[in-house]
């Protein structure tokens, strides 16, 4: 019975495993299609082709896609930079401090997290035209942290809230001023759980779409969902699938590299042996 | 090194709850002072005050003659031992260690020295490149206290340093603590609920309860001349018995008979109705084993027992008895703030190891009435205390310390390093006696 169970579990597994992984699969078959082939109505392409790959990283779409990627890394990176150290100090406030206001913090970062973006991008247009933000990166940057810095806020704050309060307590009888508690104690402690805030921050960054086509108009600051928007074919006949195909691989491999890297630090935990378990 | 004076110290929360109120004390240099009560009387409070961790409602924290009140903890150079130990995880044991001297800008070479003489000291020296987590309780503790000792802090603060620990180790680390502090002659408070450490460790305890301090005196004096129903219940295992009794002139009249009173206290429950007689269970004997010469000095009575444990070294016998409703209530009140729940009035008797009294039968019992101590029902104070005889006890504790202070510090100039010298040869004889544990 145990066997059999255990067998059930495998093929469910590998079922959800499938169908998660399938339009991954599917995509990156796609991306080895030469435009004639396409259309060939199987999975696999008749051959591989790299002309996808060509045409994106130095034929057509180059033009469009390289600056792209520039501004997405970038973009991303300045935006995920700047939500962690904000987030952590204003998630060590919430967590250790008692003040006046803290719930109205938490929520109104819960209240901008989950307010739909296409409502705010429009009259967001008109202001960054106006003060010339349009078209840069601090155009997006901007945007970004308002999606980034209130769940950065929310998973750090957590994290902080797990560290014992004796830790710091125990620092400071040592001697330790506030802020030297804070840098040598609790950073380190809270080393995963920055690198997973980061991470996700990263993502969200990372995936948007409609700050991107909205707020910019030239490769100065446009990132890559928006780009591959904008691919088209070699003539108005043809359909840009297979460079897309081939944008959306190379734009999913860091993603999967930053989860690869730091998947033992997000789950291995540094806090054990601290206190009495 | 330095004396602490707590003048009126009153610690009240935000919904107005004073969880330390109005405790006077002072602690003098190179003693060892207890703060000992049932969970929530407010010890950990008193002693976070006096780190800097907890702010203080009013009244004045004094330490080494200076008034700390408005100091942060790091101002204060005292070092803490956490209840859970609170080691930094991501630093190894040398590092654990050497974290105030780092933060005090200490050079290198002297931090190794220094930090190779608390491993010396405390055993740890095979242990100082790994991590906290990879350690057992007990070398997690003696990290905790390495990295206290490693500077030279005016005071050290233990917070139930041993209650994560298991029995044995318990005890082997409390004589270690207290060795410790003796080698160094450093004014230390330690909090605990544990009244073995209590007893053991303490020069002085000071008994709280409901934030209030109920007595400060040696272990001795505790045991001997309880100021109150509350100390005289809190101190000792098995509890003291008590039992109600009526004043009939110069005796008491108990459900286990009539028991005769000296001069003293006879004068003392003059004028009272009800009282609780309090009788430590080793006041107690089987009548059978008592010396003839000793068998006058007390009572004997008879009394059906309930049910005897015998325990190779002791033997306890538990008496049923009867008490007057008001008075059952009030002992289930005392015995539930003392955290333990006492479902019957029945008094326990400690009897010696070899005798043949049995359960279910009765048993003639002799009582030592010259120990026995009388407290007021309604205000639970002792009314047979005798001051002297407990200030007495409390001075020699005194003495004691200092004679042991005195010879610690040795031939020692008072210079820091003569001292150190010292510290390391009485800690290779420590050594082979912790061993030997």
């Amino acid at each position: 019975m145990p066997t059999r169970e255990r067998n059930l579990w495998y093929v469910g597994g590998l079922a959800i495993v499938v169908y998660a992984l399938f339009p991954v699969a599917w995509i990156v078959s796609l991306s080895f299609k030469a435009p004639s082939d396409i259309a060939n109505g199987q999975f696999l392409p008749s051959d591989f082709s790299w002309v996808n790959y060509q045409t994106i990283i130095s034929g057509s779409a180059s033009g469009l896609f390289l600056p792209a990627l520039r501004n997405s890394f970038g973009i991303c990176l300045i935006a995920t930079a700047i939500s962690c150290l904000l987030a952590m100090f204003a998630a060590y406030a919430i967590a250790r401090l008692d003040f006046p206001g803290k719930k109205l913090i938490l929520s109104t970062a819960l209240a901008v997290a989950i307010f739909p973006v296409i409502s705010i991008v429009t009259p967001l247009f008109n202001l960054w035209r106006q003060i010339g933000l349009y078209d840069t990166w601090p155009g997006l940057i901007i945007p970004y942290l308002s999606l980034t810095l209130p769940i950065s806020i929310w998973t750090l704050s957590a994290f902080f809230r797990e560290i014992p309060w004796e830790m710091e307590q125990a620092a400071q009888v040592d001697g330790a001023t506030t802020w030297q508690a804070f840098r040598k104690v609790i950073v380190p402690l809270a080393a995963p759980g920055v690198f997973t805030t980061a991470i996700i921050a990263f993502f969200i960054a990372w995936n948007d779409f409609v700050y991107g086509i909205v707020l910019t108009s030239t490769e100065a600051a446009r990132p890559v969902p928006a780009a591959l928007g904008l691919f088209s074919g070699a003539s108005q006949f043809e359909d840009p699938n297979g460079p897309i195909a081939a944008a959306a691989v190379v734009v999913t491999i860091p993603v999967v590299i930053l989860v690869l890297l730091f998947q033992r630090r997000i789950v291995a935990g540094l806090t054990n042996g601290a206190v009495k378990g | 090194m330095a004396a602490i004076d707590m003048k009126n110290i009153i610690k009240k929360y935000g919904d107005g709850f004073p969880a330390v109120n109005d405790v006077s004390l002072d602690i003098a240099d190179g003693e060892f002072m207890i703060l000992v009560g049932p969970s929530g009387c407010g010890k950990s409070t008193l002693l976070r005050m006096i780190v800097g961790l907890e702010d203080i409602t009013s009244g004045d924290m004094v330490i080494g003659g200076k008034r700390v009140n408005d100091k942060a903890p790091r101002e204060r150079n005292l070092s803490m031992v956490f209840q859970n130990y609170a080691l930094y995880p991501h630093l190894t044991v040398y590092e654990n260690i050497a974290f105030p001297l780092r933060l005090a800008k200490m050079d290198d070479a002297e931090v190794k020295k220094r930090v190779t003489e608390a491993a010396d000291v405390l055993e740890l020296h095979e242990h100082l490149e790994r991590k906290p987590a990879n350690l057992s309780g007990g070398q997690r503790q003696r990290v905790a206290m390495g990295r206290a000792i490693v500077r030279q802090a005016e005071a050290f603060l233990f917070d139930e340093p041993l209650s994560n620990l298991d029995a044995k180790l318990r005890g082997q680390m409390r004589t270690e603590i207290s060795r410790l502090q003796r080698r160094l002659g450093i004014t230390t408070v330690y909090v605990t609920h544990d009244q073995t450490e209590a007893m053991t460790l303490g020069d002085r305890v000071a008994v709280l309860r409901k934030g209030l301090l109920q007595q400060v005196a040696s272990p001795r004096e505790l045991y001997e001349q309880p100021v109150n129903l509350f100390v005289a219940g809190f101190i000792g295992s098995p509890p003291m018995n008590f039992l109600p009794a009526t004043v009939d002139g110069s005796a008491l009249q108990t459900p286990f008979g009539r028991f005769e009173l000296d001069e003293r206290k006879a004068a003392a429950v003059r004028g009272k109705e009800l009282v609780l007689m309090g009788v430590r269970p080793e006041y107690f004997e089987d009548a059978s084993l008592v010396e003839e010469h000793k068998r006058h000095l007390g009572s004997t009575f008879t009394a059906r027992v309930d049910v005897t444990e015998w325990l190779g070294d002791s033997q306890y016998a538990y008496i049923p008895f009867d008490a007057p409703e008001e008075v059952t209530r009030q002992l289930q009140d005392l015995s539930r703030e003392l955290d333990s729940d006492q479902l019957r009035t029945q008094a326990i008797v400690s009897i010696d190891a070899t005798s043949r009294i049995r359960e279910g039968r009765d048993a003639e019992f002799w009582i030592d009435t010259r120990k026995i101590h009388c407290f007021d029902p309604a205000s639970g104070d002792n009314l047979t205390r005798d001051a002297e005889a407990g200030a007495a006890l409390t001075r020699e504790a005194v003495e004691d310390r200092e004679s042991d202070l005195a010879r610690s510090s040795g031939d020692g100039d008072g210079d820091g390093s003569a001292a150190r010298t010292q510290v390391e040869t009485s800690s290779t004889q420590a050594g082979g006696g912790s061993r030997r544990l």
